[in-house]
C-alpha cells in the first residue's frame, strides 16, 4: 500500500516538476542571457492559460489551445519586451525587480479587466481523460503523464536548441560575453527579444496545461513563480541544467514532504500534533532545502561562481 | 537640500494636523488613514536602512512585518483566552500590554533579522534578493499551515492592546503612540547615518572592497544594519496588528515585501523621510484610485513602471532639483 502511495506520490512529483523546468528554463535563460531578474514570468504563465482557456472556449479543441497558450505568451512577451523590458536590461537588479513587480500588476489586472474575476476552466481532451495501468497495482493519470513526457519533450528540444542549432550557439555567445558577440554583428536587440519570447512561450505552454488540472485564474502564476525561484536559486542562475535538475528535485520534495512528513512524525507524536506540524513544515520544506545548498554552495549546485 | 528639509518639516506639520483635523470634523476614517501611513511608513523606513543605505535589496521585508504582527496577535490572543503560550522551558503566559509586547517584538524581529541575515548576507546580488524573498515565503507558508492561531483566516484580537494611562481603543490617542514611534525612529536612522558606523554602511553600497580594504569588516556591518533594519519593520508590523486588531498571514506574502519596496522607492531611496513620503502617496492613490476603479493597481503598476523608467529617483527627488535651478 504504502509503496504504490508513494510511487503515485513521485510520479506527481516529477510531473510537478516538469512544470516547474518549464516555467523555470525561461526564467534562467533570460537571466543568464539579459542578466535580467523577471518577476513578471509567472504572468506569461497566467496569460497563456487565459489565451489556451479562450480558444478552446471558441473551437473546442485543446490542441489548438495548447497552441494558443504558446503563441499568445510569445506576442505578449515579444510586446513587453519591445514596449518595457528592454529598457532595463542596463539597469540595477532593484530597478528590474521593480519594473517587473509593477509589470505584474499592471498585467494581472489588464486580465482581470478583460475576463473578469471568476476562474475559468480548461477541459481535458476526451483521448487524455482516465488513467493508464503503469503495471499490476499502478495505474496513473494519462493527463499527468502526458505533461511528464511534454516536459521531457521541450526539455530535449531546448537540449538541441542551445548545442546544435546557431540560435543556441548565439545564446551561449550571449552567456558568456554580450559584448564580443554584439561586436562580432550578432543583432543583439534582436537575440535578446527571441529569447524572452521562447521564456515567455514556455511558461505560457506550463499555464496552460496546469490550467487544464486547476483553474484559469488572475494570480495563478505568482506562487508558482516562486517555486521557480527557488528552482534557479538551487539549480544555479543561467544553468539550464541547474534549472532541469532542480525542478525535479523541488517537485518531488515539495510533493513527497507533504504528504509524507506527517505520516513519519507521527511515529515519535501524537497524531494531531503531528499532522499540523508535519503539514507546516511539509510546506516550508523546499525553503529550508534551499537554504541549505545556498549555505553548501551560495551559487547553487551548477551555477558559475 | 535645503527644499527637501523644508518639505520634510511641512511633512511633520501634516502629520500632527491632519488627524487634529479628522478629530475636529469628527472624521475618525482620516485618523486611520493618517495611522496607516504613519505605521507603513515606519516599516519603510526600517527597509530603507538596509536598502537604501546600504545596497542590500532585501525582497523579504514581509517576514518581519508579519512576525511583529504575529507575536503582537499572539500575545494578545493568549491574554484573552488566559491559556499558556508554553510551559516549557519556562512558563510564559501572553500579555495585552504594549510595554510587554514591545520589547518583545523587537527581541523575536532582531533576532528572526539575525538568523536570516547570517544565511542570506553570505550571498550578493540576485542570489541576496532571492533568499530573502525565499525566507519569507518560507514563513508565509508555514503561517498558512499552521492551523493554532487561525492558519489562513487569519487572527482577530477584538481589543487592541493597552497602554498604561491612555485609551488606545480612541483613533488619534493610537495615532499618537505611532507617530511618537515614527519620530524616534526617524531619530535613530538619523543619528545613524550621520554616524561613524553610517558612514561605513554607507560606503558599502558604493564599493564594498574597499570598505574591506581599510580595515573594517563589511560582513558584521551588513549584519548589524540587517537587524536594525528588520527590527524597525516588526515594529511596524506590531503596531498594524493593533491598528486592525487583526492579523493574517498576507502581511507575509511576497506582495508584502513588494510594497514596502514601493515605499521606499516611490518616496525616495535613501532619504530619511522618503518611504514616509512613498506610503503616503500610496495610501493617497489606492484611495483616490480606488473610488473610481476597481482595478486602480493597474494604474499603480502603470505609474510605478514610468516612475522607474523616468524619474527614477523618487518624489522627494523632485524637491532637490528646484534647487540647483535657482542657484
Amino acid at each position: 500500500m504504502t509503496s504504490i502511495l508513494f510511487f503515485e506520490q513521485l510520479l506527481n512529483g516529477i510531473q510537478f516538476g516538469t512544470m516547474l523546468f518549464l516555467m523555470s528554463a525561461g526564467l534562467t535563460l533570460i537571466f543568464g542571457v539579459m542578466g535580467l531578474i523577471n518577476l513578471a514570468h509567472g504572468s506569461f504563465y497566467m496569460i497563456g492559460a487565459f489565451s489556451a482557456a479562450l480558444i478552446a472556449g471558441l473551437t473546442g479543441s485543446f490542441w489548438l489551445a495548447l497552441l494558443a497558450s504558446l503563441s499568445g505568451a510569445a506576442i505578449a512577451g515579444v510586446l513587453i519586451e519591445i514596449l518595457i523590458i528592454r529598457r532595463l536590461y542596463r539597469r540595477d537588479h532593484l530597478d528590474q525587480v521593480l519594473a517587473t513587480f509593477a509589470l505584474i500588476l499592471l498585467l494581472s489586472e489588464g486580465v482581470r479587466w478583460c475576463f473578469g474575476a471568476f476562474p475559468l476552466y480548461l477541459d481535458i481532451p476526451e483521448n487524455l481523460n482516465g488513467t493508464l495501468p503503469i503495471s499490476n497495482d499502478i495505474i496513473y493519470s494519462k493527463y499527468r503523464l502526458f505533461i511528464i513526457f511534454m516536459g521531457l519533450l521541450i526539455a530535449t528540444g531546448l537540449y538541441i536548441l542551445i548545442t546544435k542549432t546557431r540560435l543556441g550557439v548565439r545564446i551561449r555567445a550571449g552567456q558568456n560575453d554580450r559584448q564580443m558577440i554584439s561586436a562580432l554583428g550578432v543583432d543583439i536587440s534582436k537575440l535578446y527579444t527571441i529569447v524572452f519570447a521562447l521564456g515567455a512561450s514556455l511558461a505560457g505552454l506550463a499555464g496552460a496545461m496546469i490550467g487544464a488540472i486547476q483553474s484559469v485564474e488572475v494570480g495563478m502564476g505568482e506562487p508558482i513563480l516562486i517555486l521557480a525561484f527557488v528552482v534557479i536559486v538551487i539549480g544555479g542562475i543561467g544553468s539550464i541544467k541547474g534549472a532541469l535538475i532542480g525542478s525535479i528535485l523541488v517537485g518531488v520534495t515539495d510533493t513527497i514532504g507533504r504528504i509524507f512528513l506527517p505520516e513519519l512524525l507521527k511515529i515519535f507524536m501524537e497524531p494531531s500534533s503531528a499532522t499540523s506540524v508535519g503539514s507546516s513544515i511539509g510546506s516550508m520544506l523546499i525553503y529550508i532545502l534551499m537554504a541549505f545548498v545556498l549555505i553548501i554552495k551560495p551559487s547553487g549546485l551548477f551555477g558559475k561562481t | 537640500m535645503i527644499i527637501e528639509k523644508i518639505f520634510n518639516k511641512w511633512i511633520l506639520f501634516f502629520l500632527f494636523t491632519i488627524p487634529v483635523l479628522g478629530f475636529v470634523f469628527e472624521e475618525p476614517y482620516y485618523i486611520t488613514l493618517t495611522t496607516k501611513v504613519v505605521i507603513l511608513g515606519i516599516a519603510g523606513i526600517g527597509l530603507n536602512l538596509a536598502l537604501g543605505y546600504c545596497g542590500l535589496i532585501s525582497f523579504g521585508h514581509a517576514a518581519f512585518f508579519g512576525l511583529g504582527g504575529y507575536v503582537t496577535g499572539i500575545l494578545s490572543f493568549h491574554a484573552l483566552n488566559s491559556e499558556l503560550i508554553f510551559s516549557w522551558p519556562f512558563v510564559t503566559s501572553g500579555s495585552s500590554d504594549m510595554l510587554v509586547i514591545w520589547p518583545i517584538v523587537i527581541l523575536s524581529s532582531a533576532f528572526l533579522a539575525l538568523i536570516i541575515g547570517l544565511l542570506s548576507l553570505r550571498t550578493t546580488g540576485v542570489y541576496f534578493i532571492m533568499i530573502t524573498l525565499a525566507f519569507a515565503q518560507m514563513l508565509y507558508f508555514f503561517a498558512i499551515s499552521w492551523p493554532n492561531y487561525g492558519g489562513e483566516d487569519g487572527l482577530s484580537i477584538y481589543m487592541r492592546n493597552s497602554l498604561p494611562m491612555v485609551n488606545t481603543m480612541d483613533p488619534l490617542s493610537f495615532y499618537f503612540i505611532c507617530l511618537f514611534w515614527l519620530l524616534i525612529v526617524i531619530f535613530i536612522s538619523a543619528m545613524l547615518i550621520n554616524s561613524s558606523f553610517g558612514m561605513a554602511f554607507q560606503a558599502i553600497k558604493q564599493n564594498e572592497e574597499r570598505v574591506k580594504s581599510v580595515g573594517i569588516e563589511t560582513f558584521k556591518v551588513k549584519l548589524l544594519v540587517f537587524v536594525i533594519s528588520g527590527t524597525i519593520t516588526g515594529l511596524a508590523g506590531s503596531l498594524y496588528t493593533d491598528l486592525n486588531r487583526f492579523i493574517s498571514p498576507s502581511v507575509l506574502n511576497w506582495q508584502m515585501s513588494g510594497e514596502i519596496m514601493i515605499f521606499v522607492i516611490l518616496g525616495g531611496i535613501a532619504r530619511l523621510y522618503g518611504p514616509l513620503v512613498g506610503a503616503a502617496f500610496f495610501i493617497v492613490l489606492e484611495q483616490t484610485l480606488g473610488s473610481y476603479t476597481e482595478n486602480w493597481q493597474f494604474w499603480l503598476g502603470l505609474i510605478l513602471i514610468l516612475e522607474i523608467l523616468y524619474v527614477r529617483t523618487g518624489i522627494l527627488s523632485l524637491f532637490e532639483k528646484k534647487l540647483k535651478y535657482e542657484k
